[in-house]
């Protein structure tokens, strides 16, 4: 294999400072002494940190995201597996068109579903309620899911079910046995990416979102369109630490290049 | 796959249950997005045609008041010219950058090369409001990070303008997009053959034909698909130009934001909604065309 050349090295070597420039000053940021914004700052303090205590909002607003992540990421994943063992294995009429449905979140604004969903659920009165975020959050996060269950399915090796089978094993027995943990890792992999998917949405989330059921990105957003202070960066820094964190958990059991682009080829 | 059909054939005179097996594994999902997605999006394309106004809010007839304003006004004309012109810059952008370095990351040896994809591909993950945050901070207005180190260096002597233009917007969206060029790059890399690359250079091949002639022309499709991807999310972008672009800088999805929960013109912001939709899966169901067309060989 050819190594990169000096030019090359150097390039990359800005590439990076422009990649983690804006995610360090956030972290940076939040540990200023001081009561207005400031870098680089007089010593360190964590007092924008115990700040985020006394704004009770932020604090109801990550539980909230947290909930919704939980609920909505279970949710599409249970869905998307029956929907993916169909599309896996099977021909029938309609395949391409179903997956394309599928996968439509991925090509609709989130922009225009916020709005939509804004229209719909205030005209079906479920307008300013859990309930609808979580309808909205599940199809949102659904194709991150679907990829990487159908991942799995297409990569499965089914001797082992045709062994079952052949041995007397009904089909949900067959399903519960073998099909089921054989895609767990695949599973695990698309539920924690579906839930970042949810955690993370913010231009969808600002339409149907009301003080109440707002998430934390969506409180962020709004505080930051009034003023920048330290105490959103020392949130932001939160954030950053706990995506981080599971990033790097994600990266180590399961790849993230191969959970961001999806293993399996036949999944377009 | 022809176990199946061996069996489907012997069974398919009768009513054959194996058929309905797919569509019934796929009924919840399917009647999941027909309750959530396609009926709320017809219902928007529905809602742009009604009427609206200050006193008698939403009328339900059917005029095209609101499709005639989007169509005769400069306003929303400047607004989307600036939607696309942005669009098309961090696509290029992302697409000039991105690409090498994707290319930089798959010649690295083991170690570094998954420490820094995950540096690369990682803010994917992170907080767009986050990201937006920290470029806010940077730009900040003559006091920023970036006008301080640019005069430190001497390369400016006065600050520039990054907050409230659409260079920031563009300059931050690059940021916030560039994880999904060089991931659509870096899939592209892995299906290449490094021997073809070593019979080239054993061959003669000079660094820069092996590039030009090997590399470029199998990276190519990688590169259209990224850009594809990143042009869409950046055109219909909003936290990032909400917060750098401000209130003034109206690009199609803060546009529809601000008719939505300020003006409370749902009409109105329909139609521009429905636009950029429209906009979008045109520019997209057209470049996917086009792509398969071009390079059917690369995608069998």
């Amino acid at each position: 294999m050819s190594r990169n050349g000096p030019l090359a090295l150097a390039f990359h070597g800005l590439f990076v400072v422009f990649m983690l420039a804006p995610i360090v000053i956030v972290c940076a940021v939040a540990f200023t002494p001081e009561g207005y914004l400031s870098f680089p700052t007089q010593g360190l303090s964590l007092r924008w940190f115990k700040a985020i205590a006394r704004y009770p909002e932020f604090i109801t607003a990550f539980w909230a995201s947290i909930w919704l992540g939980l609920v909505s990421s279970t949710i599409a994943l249970t869905v998307s597996v029956p929907a993916a063992l169909a599309i896996a294995r099977h021909e029938f009429k309609g395949r391409q068109t179903l997956t394309a449905l599928f996968m439509s979140p991925l090509m609709i604004p989130h922009v225009v579903l916020g709005i939509a969903f804004l229209r719909f659920f205030t005209q079906i009165g479920l307008g300013n309620t859990f309930l609808g975020l979580v309808l909205a959050h599940i199809v949102v996060v659904f194709p991150f899911a679907l990829r990487l269950t159908l991942a799995s399915a297409v990569g499965m090796d089914r001797a082992i079910e045709h062994a079952a089978i052949s041995l007397g094993a009904t089909e949900w027995v067959v399903f519960r046995r073998i099909t089921l943990p054989l895609i767990t890792p695949g599973l695990v992999s698309g539920w924690a990416l579906a839930f970042i998917q949810s955690f993370d949405e913010v231009t969808m989330t600002v339409f149907i979102a009301a003080p109440g059921t707002e998430t934390l990105p969506v409180r962020m957003f709004l505080y930051i369109q009034d003023n920048i202070d330290p105490l959103v960066t020392s949130v932001s820094a939160v954030v950053i630490t706990l995506t981080t964190i599971l990033l790097v958990l994600l990266d180590r059991t399961y790849g993230l290049d191969r959970l961001l682009i999806g293993r399996g080829r036949d999944d377009a | 796959m022809k176990r199946r059909n061996i069996a489907s054939v012997s069974s398919a005179t009768t009513a054959d249950p194996a058929r309905v097996v797919p569509y019934l594994l796929s009924l919840p999902a399917f009647l999941l997005f027909v309750g959530v997605v396609l009926v709320p999006i017809a219902m928007t394309v529905l809602l742009s045609f009604h009427d609206w106004g200050q006193y008698k809010g939403i009328q339900p007839v059917l005029i095209l008041k609101n499709w005639r304003e989007v169509a005769s006004d400069g306003y929303f004309h400047e607004m989307f010219l600036r939607t696309f012109r942005v669009a098309l810059l961090v696509t290029l952008l992302t697409a000039v950058l991105g690409g090498p370095e994707a290319y930089i990351l798959s010649r690295m040896r083991p170690p570094w090369r998954g420490m820094f994809l995950l540096v690369v591909l990682g803010p994917l993950l992170i907080s767009v409001v986050a990201r937006t945050l920290g470029w806010a901070l940077l730009f900040g207005g003559s006091s920023g990070v970036i006008n301080k180190a640019l005069i430190n260096l001497g390369m400016i002597s006065a600050p520039l303008p990054f907050m409230f233009t659409e260079t920031g917007v563009v300059v931050a969206l690059t940021h916030v997009l560039m994880p999904f060029m060089v991931l659509a790059v870096w899939a592209a890399l892995q299906r290449l053959d490094p021997q073809v690359e070593n019979a080239a250079a054993s061959l003669g091949a000079g660094q820069a034909t092996i590039l030009r002639r090997i590399v470029l022309p199998q990276v190519l499709p990688g590169v259209l698909s990224g850009a594809i991807i990143v042009f869409s999310l950046a055109a219909s972008a909003f936290a990032t130009p909400a917060i750098i672009g401000g209130r003034r800088l109206k690009v199609a999805a803060t546009l529809a934001y601000d008719e939505f929960l300020n003006t409370l013109n749902w009409p109105l912001g329909a139609a521009v909604a429905t636009l950029l939709l429209l906009a979008l899966v045109t520019i997209i169901v057209g470049c996917n065309r086009l792509l398969e067309r071009r390079y059917a060989e690369v995608f069998r």
